[in-house]
């Protein structure tokens, strides 16, 4: 049992929240989501809450679904059916971009960043929307620009310092090793100011003691910022150790909600990723 | 010396000025063989010619390098440029009697009318991608030339006249056709300066390199490199799409109105498929997003074929080997590694010989 799961508490009906979020608005409030490609049902009324500074993690079998659950709180899909209230806000028909601009901030399973640009500049293209300067100032070079580029340097260092990359803020972005490259996406993607950021398996392709420090970093994240996390993962000890709040889909459905401590003993999920028992039984 | 220093870690600031201080030298050299009266008439003609595809290989190449988009519509906008430009210029004759301020002022009119149909266009067209986007640029570049081409501007004392048939042209009696169709423009008043040309190649570097080097330039390549990860962190893809594509063709339709005013006659035959391609050529030679490498490589393979007139038939035949020699000289990796060993093997096979001579003593 980690010290996070001790002071969650229950709400009817949605996912876990943590004592101090329990009176306050959900960052992200997902109400019977589901979207259909042609006849293939891929989700289907998926329903929970997510606190504002909340570590929630999001597991299931391959193709259960997942990452076209966070294509559809991004706004990279829209949904078939349901609603997704973002700080109360309704992202029906919102692009990615809009969606982004209202607090979700994200990385990807298969990184994303921009190869080709230092990891200073990723960080800076994450700040696209902080760094405030117009058009005319950038291209006429007004003193507006060289103030908002020095501040959004300085903030930029300061993220990549944060995540510990702040010594290879100048390296192209592509010849990072895969680990670092990981971490650059979350410094890219809290460059945007996110209220909630969804980490598509972040800690794929690290060893263990990577994923150890990954962990703490995950913490040190949402004390920092205050801001909620919601995570896809397969490595179990990184879910079990960081999440307060685990939902398991598959089948593109819910099959379990609850702490981590639940979710490990919960049979639903055993049966999901280990199969059924009967065979066992019956040899006995 | 510090200051020096850290000035040449800079890298952004120290490819900048290197394309702004190739840009200046060239035309002062160029000014001062020209002042000499060293250069010959024919020579003297390129100069401004050279000067507006530069500026249209670095506008193209905003938006094909650094912006990732294949346009082959580039002529389009120059032509809107020419055509605006001589316009402008014939109509204000009366009004702006110095040539400086007047080719000023039609240049600004070229660029702010193909910025404008840049922007109408822009926003359907943007939507599409790759392949697509090439061949509806295509098409318009076509629609455009064959547009001025149907196209009779005129003017007399009742005012502007502008219409798509002859027999709807009638103008009053001493009133002068600036635009007549298939025909062209004819009679135009020679305002292109050389010096006005560098001033325009100068406007462009500083927009086109200050815009690379800002959130903005930022955000386009990154549009570029990654279009999902862009619209994840909140940038509006096809808004930023369409300010390359806008700054692009106002910088192209300011090149225009230069050309267009730098001939006693023009016609829109000579914004053709042709021209676009050639443009794009200029850019893909020099670098996709390579600024320094779109001037070099316009200034060449303009005077190139030009230089190459008294061989005839067989100049097109050279700028082609030409074409493809570079190409393999800068795309082929095994080429580009051997060029680059190049250095290393002369040194170590000069040390190799010492060694030998060194040993025998």
């Amino acid at each position: 049992m980690n010290e996070y799961s001790k002071k969650m508490i229950q709400v009817p009906s949605y996912n876990l929240l943590r004592e101090q979020d329990a009176d306050k608005q959900p960052v992200l409030d997902v109400r019977n989501l589901g979207i259909d490609f042609g006849g293939l049902t891929a989700v289907d009324s998926f329903q929970m809450t997510i606190g504002p500074t909340e570590i929630s993690g999001l597991i299931g079998p391959n193709g259960a679904g997942k990452t076209t659950i966070f294509n559809l709180l991004t706004g990279v899909y829209q949904p078939t059916r349901g609603s997704i209230l973002l700080n109360g806000i309704d992202t029906k028909g919102m692009t990615t971009a809009k969606v982004n601009r209202l607090g979700i901030a994200r990385t990807f399973q298969n990184i994303r960043l921009f190869t080709d640009m230092s990891a200073l500049d990723n960080v800076k293209v994450g700040m696209h929307n902080a760094i405030r300067c117009s058009f005319a100032s950038s291209v006429l070079r007004l003193p507006g620009y060289f103030k908002a580029e020095k501040a959004a340097n300085e903030k930029a260092m300061e993220l990549l310092e944060f995540m510990g990359l702040a010594d290879v803020a100048d390296t192209k972005a592509g010849s990072l090793p895969y680990g670092v490259q990981r971490r650059l996406e979350i410094a890219r993607a809290l460059a945007t100011n996110p209220s909630i950021i969804l980490l598509d398996e972040p800690a794929a392709g690290m060893n263990p003691s990577e994923t150890a420090e990954l962990m703490h970093q995950i913490r040190r994240i949402r004390d920092t910022f205050q801001i909620a996390i919601f995570l896809i993962e397969h490595d179990m000890n990184l879910v079990m150790g960081v999440c307060e709040g685990i939902v398991v889909v598959n089948y593109g459905r819910i099959i379990a909600k609850g702490t981590p401590e639940q979710i490990k003993n919960d049979p639903a999920v055993i049966e999901a990723y280990l199969g059924r028992k009967e065979c066992g039984d019956a040899e006995n | 010396m510090t200051a020096m220093k850290k000035f040449w870690n800079n890298k952004t600031l120290r490819s900048n000025t290197i394309t702004y201080a190739v840009v200046i030298l060239g035309f002062v050299i160029m000014q001062t063989l020209s002042s000499m009266g060293m250069l010959g008439s024919a020579v003297k003609g390129y100069l401004v010619p050279i000067c507006v595809y530069i500026v249209l290989a670095v506008s193209l190449n905003l938006l094909v390098g650094v912006c990732g988009e294949l346009s082959l519509g580039h002529a389009g906008f120059m032509g809107i440029g020419a055509f605006t430009g001589i316009v402008i210029a014939a109509v204000t004759a009366q009004l702006i009697p110095e040539g400086t301020v007047r080719l000023i002022v039609a240049m600004a009119a070229g660029g702010i009318l193909a910025g404008a149909v840049g922007f109408l266009v822009g926003i359907p067209v943007l939507r599409l991608r790759g392949d697509y986007l090439a061949i509806v640029t295509l098409a318009f570049g076509e629609i455009m030339k064959n547009l001025i081409n149907n196209m009779y501007v005129g003017i007399d004392e009742a005012g502007f006249h502008m219409v798509i048939s002859t027999e709807q042209m009638k103008l009053l009696p001493g009133g002068t056709m600036i635009i007549s169709g298939p025909l062209g423009a004819t009679s135009i008043q020679k305002l292109a300066t050389f010096p006005m040309g560098f001033a325009l190649i100068l406007v462009t570097l500083f927009v086109v390199l200050n815009l690379i080097h800002s959130k903005e330039g930022r955000a386009i390549k990154a549009v570029r490199d990654n279009r999902i990860a862009a619209e994840s962190v909140g940038i509006p893809v096809t808004a930023f799409r369409l300010k390359a594509f806008v700054v692009s063709a106002f910088l192209a339709g300011m090149a225009g109105a230069l050309f267009g005013l730098n001939f006693s006659s023009l016609t829109a035959s000579k914004f053709n498929f042709n021209t676009s391609i050639n443009i794009l050529v200029f850019v893909v030679l020099g670098g996709m997003g390579n600024i320094l490498g779109s001037v070099i490589s316009a200034t060449v393979l303009y005077v190139l074929p030009e230089a190459m007139r008294s061989l005839q038939d067989y100049r097109m035949i050279l700028y082609a080997v030409v074409l493809i020699v570079v190409m393999l000289c800068t795309w082929s990796p095994k080429i580009k590694n051997a060029i680059r060993a190049m250095p290393v093997l002369l040194r170590e096979r000069f040390r190799g010989r010492r060694k030998e001579a060194g040993s025998h003593e």
